[in-house]
């Protein structure tokens, strides 16, 4: 009954009704927001022409007219500065992506080895953390730079590593494969194992749910992956040579080179993002309740199951939350590149381009942009990761 | 770190001072009138290049960029003190400025096209003719600039310095590696570590920044000046008035060195018939007001700082521990650059 006298209550007038009151109001303010900020924006436009302050991007397609002592992709003075912030962001997101591997390893390594049972290793460990994480990291790049790199050797009595890689003060110096026809079948290779590496996964544990048997699934993943590129690599001719650095007048060509720029920065980042995850992974370690692994024991797993199947997908639910603030914060605190002079995106492209053009404020809010959109990316990727080694209610 | 901030510093009160109620109040009102209210000029300058603009042990500006402030200042107040000075390292200062932070840039800049028409800038006076060299190692036995190609050069960042050496590198076909800084003292500090080959930077600094070096006698300038690097004072565009006060001050130093009007003599030469010195000083006409100054402006100048010789001798020249030749800072009358408009 009460059904029916609902629908035929006659309707309320619309700014009776909370909906469409609501609706108009919100709509109204968000006009007169929108209303002010463009206010705000013509008229700060209008005073930077005024004094003739550049306004629009007109500076992106000018030459740049200066080098640049890393870049990964073809970049020379007469190059545009949109090329400028190409390189610069290729630049942020190679010490950034490297950055954030490198931590990662350590820092699981590191937190892993707090919790070791040897005295020594948890004790060094220890120091580790507690020595990285309470000194600025402005001043351990800076360490890096002045102390450790720059007190290295000129090129001309650098430090060899048995005659193949070498350390100066100009950097270090490796030796870099070079591809020679027919290394695409190492490429094929690669691909092929990979994915049959992963098919034979997908079957090992069907195969295990259904069975209950166990298939060496290390080794066979080690085989397709590691195993068939270098079938590949032998039946083609060993196409892929290597280049060693030479001494040649002021400095080594060949080779790959890294400056003294790019090492300081990424050993400075990595060893301080690593203290800090490492506490991360302890405390995630430490959160799983003791009687997991006690019925795991009783269950008769032995240790290393014990840890890969129970501990470790536990704790990774306490870890993965604040590693995504570390994987941020190693990606911010590359901008600290400045100090040192790696030409990162902030360093070349807020640094130096605006200097040059004067579009300071298409320029800032650029930056900005893009610090905000690889955040953003980080985290998204990141949560989704959590999203699925969180708890499922089975 | 403050370099760091600086430039969303300087974003920031560029916003604002744009986008503000007062459409136009914070560039169009004179920039006399406001030094006038603060009771001080704020002077952009240089962090720390010996003999252009360096504190010293107690704390005192001293320098030839640092005597200009002080000119301006005599001219407003009498008193070559009224200045505060904010070091500003080459890729600050032009938002420093822009943003009103500073009411003249006077920190060796060189006036180029695009700095004037293309950001907003005004230069007017030269009170520095420079140009570009380079500084190696004397182990490395280079006589010439064109013997570096392969080398690594440390240089500033947003600096003409940084440009003129892409641009030498390239006419002459020749490799290089640039490892730039955003201070001039990390450069030369990796410099002096072994980081570069060489160190580039305007000549008249060059010979400021070996003396900072840990072995200064192991170090050689080399003979080619690559650039012409006039130096002088910025000020914003739209206010021409401060415009004309600023090289105006500039003028009136290079006028009494050209007459022989010193620190010393200022007061004597107040009864000296010359009509040129009368007007210079103000006894006779009066060619301050349209600067918004008194009739006895230059006379200040000269009285508190001295004409552009002294200045230049006391501070870079024959007085000074840089010992730099006057050049082509000589005045016209000595096959110098040097020539100031007459007052009259
Ligand atoms: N005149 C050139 C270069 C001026 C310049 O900034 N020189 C550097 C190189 S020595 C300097 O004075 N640096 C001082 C600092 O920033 O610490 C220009 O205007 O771009």
């Amino acid at each position: 009954m009460s059904v029916t006298t609902a629908s035929a209550a006659p309707k309320p007038k619309i700014w009776n009704d909370p909906f469409w009151r609501g609706l108009i109001v919100q709509g109204a303010l968000l006009v007169v927001v929108l209303f002010l900020f463009a206010g705000a924006v013509i008229n700060a436009r209008n005073n930077m022409q005024a004094r003739g302050i550049p306004t629009d991007f007109a500076f992106w397609d000018r030459p740049a007219s200066f080098d640049i002592n890393q870049t990964l992709i073809p970049y020379s003075a007469t190059s545009p500065n949109s090329q400028v912030f190409w390189v610069g962001l290729l630049n942020t997101l190679l010490v950034a992506g490297l950055g954030i591997v490198l931590s990662t390893v350590i820092g699981f390594a590191v937190g892993a080895a707090r919790l070791s049972t040897s005295w020594l290793v948890a004790k060094l460990a220890a120091i580790y953390v507690e020595g990285i994480r309470n000194v600025p990291l402005l001043l351990q790049i800076i360490f890096w730079y002045n102390v450790v790199l720059g007190n290295l050797p000129h090129p001309r009595q650098a430090a060899p590593f048995l005659d193949i890689a070498f350390l100066s003060n100009r950097g270090l110096f490796v030796p870099a494969p070079v591809f020679g026809p027919g290394s695409n079948a190492i490429w094929i290779a690669l691909a092929i194992g990979i994915v049959g590496a992963v098919l034979f996964r997908i079957w090992a544990a069907k195969r295990q749910r259904e069975t209950g048997q166990q298939a060496p699934v290390g080794l066979i993943t080690t085989a397709f992956v590691l195993g068939l590129p270098l079938v590949a690599y032998l039946a083609a001719g060993r196409p892929i040579g290597v280049d060693y650095p030479h001494l040649k007048g002021f400095n080594f060509t060949g080779g790959q080179r890294l400056t003294p720029e790019f090492v300081a920065l990424l050993l400075a980042l990595t060893l301080y993002t690593a203290a800090f995850i490492a506490e991360i992974v302890r405390s995630g370690i430490l959160a799983v309740p003791k009687g997991q692994s006690e019925a795991a024991a009783a269950l008769g797993l032995r240790a290393t199951p014990t840890r890969k199947l129970v501990i470790m997908p536990q704790a990774m639910r306490v870890i993965i939350p604040p590693l995504i603030n570390q994987y941020l914060n190693l990606t911010k605190n590359s901008t600290l590149a400045v100090a040192i002079g790696y030409p990162d995106l902030f360093n070349v492209f807020s640094g130096t381009v605006l200097n040059n053009t004067g579009a300071a404020v298409q320029i800032v809010f650029m930056t900005m942009a893009v610090y905000l959109v690889v955040s953003l990316i980080t985290s998204a990727v990141m949560n989704a990761y959590n999203a699925r080694m969180s708890l499922r209610e089975r | 770190m403050t370099r760091n901030r600086r430039p969303l510093l300087a974003l920031a009160t560029l916003a604002l001072s744009a986008s503000a109620a007062l459409p136009g109040a914070a560039f169009a009102g004179p920039t006399l009138d406001a030094v006038k209210k603060r009771g001080e000029l704020v002077c952009g300058s240089n962090p720390g290049i010996a003999g252009f603009g360096l504190p010293d042990d107690k704390g005192q500006w001293k320098g030839f960029d640092i005597e200009f402030c002080r000119a301006i200042a005599s001219a407003i107040f009498n008193d070559p003190s009224k200045v505060r000075f904010t070091p500003l390292s080459a890729k600050d200062r032009f938002t420093a400025l822009q943003s009103g932070e500073i009411d003249v840039l006077s920190r060796n800049t060189t006036w180029t096209q695009s700095r004037e028409v293309g950001q907003g800038f005004e230069f007017g006076a030269v009170t520095y003719y420079d140009g570009q060299g380079f500084m190696v190692r004397k182990k490395l036995n280079v006589n010439s600039a064109l013997e570096l190609s392969g080398a690594s050069v440390c240089v500033q960042q947003g600096t003409t310095t940084e440009l003129n050496l892409a641009d030498f590198f390239r006419t002459h076909n020749m490799k290089y590696e640039s490892v730039v800084f955003a201070t001039a003292d990390e450069g030369l500090k990796a410099y002096d570590t072994g980081r570069c080959d060489s160190f580039t930077t305007d000549m008249s600094q060059l010979y400021g920044e070996r003396t900072k070096l840990g072995n200064p006698e192991d170090h050689v300038i080399l003979p080619e000046v690559i650039s012409k690097e006039p130096l002088g004072p910025v000020v914003r565009q739209g206010d021409d008035q401060w415009f004309n006060l600023v090289k105006w001050t500039h003028y009136a130093m290079l006028i009494s060195e050209e007459l022989a009007v010193t620190k010393a003599n200022v007061d004597e030469k107040l009864k000296d018939p010359n009509p040129e010195i009368k007007r210079l000083l103000g006894v006779e006409g009066d060619f301050g007001a349209g600067l918004g100054l008194g009739k006895d402006w230059a006379y200040r100048i000269i009285k508190n700082v001295g004409n552009y010789g002294e200045v230049f001798d006391r501070n870079v020249g024959a007085g000074s521990k840089l010992k730099i030749q006057r050049g082509l800072n000589a005045l016209w009358t000595n096959k110098g650059l040097q020539y100031a408009p007459p007052i009259r």
